[in-house]
């Protein structure tokens, strides 16, 4: 039923992990903007160089939702260099795959994460993660 | 208990029994070619001839001649552009809206490739064309103004009458996409002397891939499918006869008791739209609310996006329609929420509902039953939504 999406994406689209804002998160990312139809945040708790927590809100579609959900699942309990290696395809392939119109999706959740781990950084050491080049279609620049 | 529930017929209806037993014996006994000789396809020619008159009758349009298609985008391709190519000695600009249908907007941008120029008026925020910008927009070279009758996405009527009389004051031709409203209201084609008029079977409770194009006598076009001579020879192919049959009964029955029927739908639409718009809190219904088709209600619910709603309504059972990017593949949202000035990041949070025949109380109470709690759960997890908690 609905957009072709895998048992796993609608799963989590029905029955999202993760869900809400995270009292005293150490990081939040934000990513998106409502005028492309998506908007992403991610929070994480992280203790030791640990994300211990995570959660997210979203406004999107049901790959949106489901994306942020198995994202925040994802990086639960790593490091935070661990959290930085999960890429777009590794939340797809988590989630059985998303029809082609909704990769950016996933490549949102990816820049999610690496938004709420930059925070962090930022706000523990004043200094963030190094400046990413585009890496791939979250439309927002509308230049692709 | 648990059965579903349609509301998207502006997207299609199904096909109406009597329909399908009016379009049985042409598939098996009456299959003869119309173009054949013989005394079994000469029945069906004839077949083919009663069914457009009943057309010709039911839509008053006797000044011309009625030229089946295969649906409402063909009828839409063959006007557009078989006008364009017929008259272009006279002139090579084309006025349209810009909330037309894609069938209506695409040809357009395909003549602009070919050197013919196109200027699309714009709507106000109730979703009407605004004529003071469509006079204006009249030149010299202008041969032919197409505007849809009614929209298919918030039900808005548009001052087609009006829209004849200034066009005519110049001997510019008027087209209309009326695949939305031939079947839900009466249409006297001849007093509004519309030029050319596009419908749709499916539409009214008939079969798809089939339609009409009203011509009016005197009004040249040329074809744009080459072949054999049917139609008038303005539309090659062997004529899909169990279509052509099933499209006149499907208006036979659709025009008996179209005002019932439209003020049934109202009725059901107006509690829909009341109730929704006391149990959500900032939610605003598009379009003009009085000019408009009696079965359509097409809403926004900020803070919360289409497709989303979409699936979570599905896993009710319950079908409708958004005008969210995300639901269209594309990375904007409905081009006509937009020319009507709604913000991008509202407009992927519409809704359409659009209702038919066998709607009932039950499924308004339904939705209206379910729906809150669906916004209320997406809107808990958007970024967007500062209201509630």
């Amino acid at each position: 039923m609905g957009m072709n999406y895998s048992e796993k994406v609608l799963d989590h689209f029905n029955d999202p992990r993760n869900v809400g804002e995270l009292k005293d998160a150490d990081g939040v990312g934000t990513v998106g903007n409502a005028k492309c139809g998506d908007i992403m945040q991610v929070y994480i708790k992280v203790k030791d160089n640990v994300i211990t927590d995570s959660s997210f809100k979203a406004f999107g579609c049901g790959a949106a939702v489901a994306t942020c959900s198995m994202a925040t699942e994802l990086i639960k309990g790593k490091t935070l260099e661990e959290a930085l290696t999960i890429t777009n395809k590794a939340v797809m392939e988590a989630l059985d795959g998303l029809p082609p119109v909704k990769i950016h999706c996933s490549v949102l959740a990816e820049e999610a994460i690496h938004a709420a781990i930059n925070d962090y950084l930022v706000k523990t050491t004043g200094v963030g993660l190094p400046e990413k080049g585009c890496t791939g279609c979250c439309s927002s620049c509308g230049k692709h | 208990m648990n059965t579903a529930i349609y509301l998207d017929h502006n997207a299609t209806t199904y096909v109406d029994p009597k329909v399908v037993d009016a379009m049985l014996p042409y598939f098996t006994e009456k299959f003869a070619n119309p173009s054949s000789i013989y005394s079994i396809s000469e029945e069906v020619q004839a077949d083919i001839q009663t069914a457009r008159e009943t057309i010709q009758n039911l839509l008053h349009a006797k000044n011309g001649k009625i030229i089946f298609t295969g649906g409402g985008s063909e009828s839409d391709n063959l006007a557009i552009k078989g006008y364009a190519y017929a008259n272009q000695s006279k002139g090579k600009h084309i006025i349209t809206s810009q909330i037309e249908h894609h069938a209506v907007i695409h040809t357009c941008e395909q003549l602009e490739k070919e050197g013919f120029t196109v200027t699309y008026v714009p709507v106000d925020d109730k979703g009407v064309v605004k004529i003071e910008e469509l006079k204006k927009a009249i030149k010299q070279d202008t041969i032919l103004i197409t505007i849809m009758y009614a929209n298919n996405e918030t039900g808005v009527i548009q001052p087609i009458e009006e829209i004849i009389k200034i066009a005519h004051q110049t001997k510019i031709a008027v087209h209309s996409d009326a695949v939305q409203i031939i079947g839900k209201k009466e249409i006297n084609i001849e007093t509004l002397d519309i030029d050319l008029l596009s419908f749709s079977a499916h539409k009214f409770y008939g079969p798809k891939g089939v339609g009409g194009l009203f011509v009016k006598k005197g009004i040249k076009i040329n074809n744009i499918i080459q072949g054999g001579g049917q139609e008038f020879k303005l539309r090659a192919g062997t004529e899909n006869t169990a279509g052509i049959v099933g499209t006149a009964k499907a208006l036979e029955i659709a025009m008996q008791n179209w005002k019932e029927e439209w003020d049934k739908e109202k009725k059901l639409r107006d509690e829909l739209e009341k109730s929704l718009l006391s149990l959500i809190p900032e939610s605003q219904v598009n379009g003009h609310l009085e000019n408009r088709l009696a079965n359509t209600l097409n809403i926004i619910i900020k803070y919360v996006e289409g497709e989303s709603m979409l699936l979570l309504l599905n896993s009710n059972k319950i079908y409708a329609s958004s005008g969210s990017a995300c639901t269209s593949g594309s990375l904007d949202p409905s081009h006509v929420l937009l020319a009507m000035g709604i913000p991008h990041e509202h407009a992927h949070g519409s809704l359409r509902f659009s209702l038919g025949k066998k709607n009932t109380k039950e499924d308004i109470a339904k939705v209206i039953e379910v729906l809150p709690g669906i916004i209320n759960r997406l809107r808990a997890m958007s970024p967007l939504y500062k209201g509630g908690k």
